[in-house]
């Protein structure tokens, strides 16, 4: 199961990479969200992978049952997808703007910031 | 005052700022107001956290009352103090630059609940002692400035924009894939708690790879060799107040993450990291320096200088002496004080000659000699002239690198020193030497004039007496480099933690 998981993972890395080194602004910021959930998941599983019995106290126990699930990374990994969809929406509606004002999703032709006559490159 | 409420309230203050400016939204001067009078309290209370954290207390506290490793903690020693106390004075001065200087199109569009954002989002980093809060903190800090920096809506801002935010997320995915390693290796995130369980030596190679993806992220949000293009690709955008605050404050957040998890969780020292980390320094301020010899826009001269002025801090620690970590203490405090300002005089610089471009000002000397002698403080001390801050800065790292015989970095710091120079001699020359060049010149206002003066006048009084901070950075060192205060705070024996459940 490690394996499988840790394959998927690194495909979803690997192909997140690969978007996000295309000069489309929109592929790119795509790509940086296939990357976010890749480690989404890594984070998901951090606390362990095998068990599914929920973290939840019988009644009447005190403890929860000892083969119950880590629920830790699942309220890390709550906070850290709630963040990423922020940042993807921030984004999305950057690159939208940036597409309206330079005319272009080229990244190789959004020279605005640091012109090419200017610095030398 | 009481410790939980002292270590909570540098974020609260400006947390709640940022909440009241929006629902103060529209109303330019309350929020002006708002911003101010929080930013001074932000001064007030980090002062006094400063007092408390200056005599080797390391104070905690932990939210909801949780027992000791499974609350998320917030605790200051020295460093943390320091650093929360440089942030109090640089938010104050920004704000007060802000009225003069943010553009009622940023000002409708949230500069100032957006400013107050980011100052909560970098206090709070700066005190957290929990792996995952520490990513949340950052966060803060990094949605605010995406906010802060686009907000003219220009063309360089947008296209600006665009770079500083893919870069960033790309840090923060490596960062938050570093935490998932670490939780996996450590089954915990409380920083003493890593740092115990982590030094253990049971984990292998997962701790292993956790602390070098944490040293990559980190050193992306430091803008190290070789990732810092997100910087100079979007700092000069922005306007004067927001680059400056940018400039003085986001970089040194990652700079302090750095020095905090490889003294503390993963001692740098014998570790692979540290040839590393050598390397990564001297690169750096190679880089940087040379970035700026080629450009003419004062801005962009200024934040090429950022990236190389963060391999100092970064050498102080990867020497790793007590002496070295003591000489990066003093280096990021006095480098934020002096960054920053240069930043502002920029501002002025150009409201007072036109432009930004040196080649198209001139005569600023004659124009304003006030200005001038301003604008030399920051820059001399930057080039490390005595009797200015900046010197004693470099003396230190120079001296700790003579310490322990690492020739070539020595040697290239004080090159990349005298380079620094060479900038800010290119800067006076053209700006303010040459004959006065068709100037428009715009009011300034004391809004303006109050901070750089304020500044520039720590950076002489950390230079005409630089004693007490010396011994202030030596024994932030100490505990750092030894750090059981720190465990032992965050992690009290079985013993005190009963005693302290029973008060």
């Amino acid at each position: 199961m490690e394996l499988v998981l840790a394959l998927g993972f690194g495909a979803l890395v690997a192909a997140g990479t690969y978007m996000t080194l295309a000069r489309h602004t929109l592929r790119m910021v795509l790509g940086l969200s296939v990357i976010a959930i890749a480690v989404n998941m890594l984070l998901f599983v951090a606390g362990g992978i095998g068990t599914t019995t929920p973290a939840l106290i019988a009644s009447g126990a005190d403890v929860a049952a000892p083969d119950s699930a880590n629920p830790l990374p699942q309220a890390l990994v709550l906070t850290a997808i709630v963040i990423g969809f922020a940042l993807l929406a921030f984004a999305l509606v950057l690159a939208y703007r940036a597409h309206l004002a330079l005319r272009t999703v080229d990244t190789d032709a959004m020279r605005e910031a640091e012109p090419v006559e200017e610095g030398g490159r | 005052m009481n410790v939980d409420l002292l270590l909570t309230l540098p974020v609260l203050i400006p947390l709640t700022a940022s909440a009241l400016c929006v629902a103060a939204w529209g109303a330019m001067r309350l929020q002006v107001a708002i911003t101010v009078i929080s930013s001074a309290a932000l001064l007030v209370v980090s002062l006094i956290l400063l007092m408390a954290v200056a005599h080797g207390a390391v104070l905690v506290t932990r939210f909801g009352d949780w027992a000791a490793p499974f609350a998320i903690a917030f605790a200051a020693d020295r460093l943390a103090g320091a650093m929360v106390a440089v942030t109090g004075v640089l938010g104050l001065a920004v704000a007060i630059y802000a009225m003069a200087d943010v553009r009622r199109i940023a000002a409708i569009s949230g500069f100032y609940p957006l400013y107050n954002g980011l100052l909560s989002g970098v206090t709070g980093a700066f005190l957290t002692a929990d792996l995952f809060n520490l990513y949340v903190w950052f966060e803060v800090m990094l949605i605010a400035s995406f906010g802060l920096l686009v907000l003219n809506k220009t063309r360089d801002q947008l296209d600006a924009g665009m770079k500083y935010l893919a870069l960033n997320i790309l840090g923060t995915l490596l960062f938050l894939a570093g935490i998932a390693l670490a939780y996996n290796a450590a089954g915990t995130l409380n920083l003493a708690d890593l740092a115990v369980t982590l030094q253990s030596g049971e984990q292998g190679a997962v701790g292993d790879i956790a602390a070098w993806l944490l040293l990559l992220a980190f050193l992306m949000k430091a803008g190290a060799f070789p990732l810092f293009a997100w910087l100079p690709a979007s700092y000069h955008t922005g306007s004067i107040a927001v680059t400056a605050i940018f400039a003085g404050l986001l970089t040194k957040v990652g700079v302090y993450a750095i020095i905090r998890i490889y003294t503390l969780v993963v001692p740098l020292e014998g570790t692979l990291l540290q040839p590393i980390l050598l390397v990564v320094a001297g690169l750096t301020m190679v880089t940087g320096v040379f970035g700026a010899a080629v450009q003419w826009d004062v801005r962009r001269i200024l934040s090429f200088h950022i990236i190389s002025q963060i391999g100092y801090m970064l050498l102080g620690l990867a020497l790793y002496t007590p002496y070295a970590i003591a000489a990066a203490v003093f280096y990021v405090v006095h480098h934020i004080i002096v960054k920053a300002n240069l930043f502002l005089v920029a501002g002025v610089m150009a409201r007072e000659g036109g432009s930004y471009d040196v080649r198209e000002n001139g005569g600023l000397a004659l124009m304003t000699p006030f200005l001038a002698v301003l604008f030399l403080v920051p820059a001399l001390s930057l080039g490390g002239i005595p009797p200015l801050s900046g010197f004693w800065a470099k003396l230190m790292i120079i001296d700790a690198g003579l310490e322990v015989e690492a020739w070539i970095l020595t040697g290239v710091a004080l090159a990349v020193g005298l380079l620094t120079l060479f900038s800010m001699g290119k800067i006076w020359a053209y700006a303010f030497w040459r004959a006065p060049a068709g100037a428009v010149r715009r009011t300034v206002g004391w809004q303006r004039m109050v901070p750089i003066a304020g500044l520039a006048a720590v950076t002489v009084a950390i230079g005409l007496n630089a004693e007490p901070l010396v011994a202030f950075s030596l024994a932030a060192a100490e505990q750092l480099i030894e750090p059981t205060d720190y465990i032992a705070a965050l992690l009290p024996p079985e013993g005190a933690a009963v005693a302290e459940a029973d008060q």
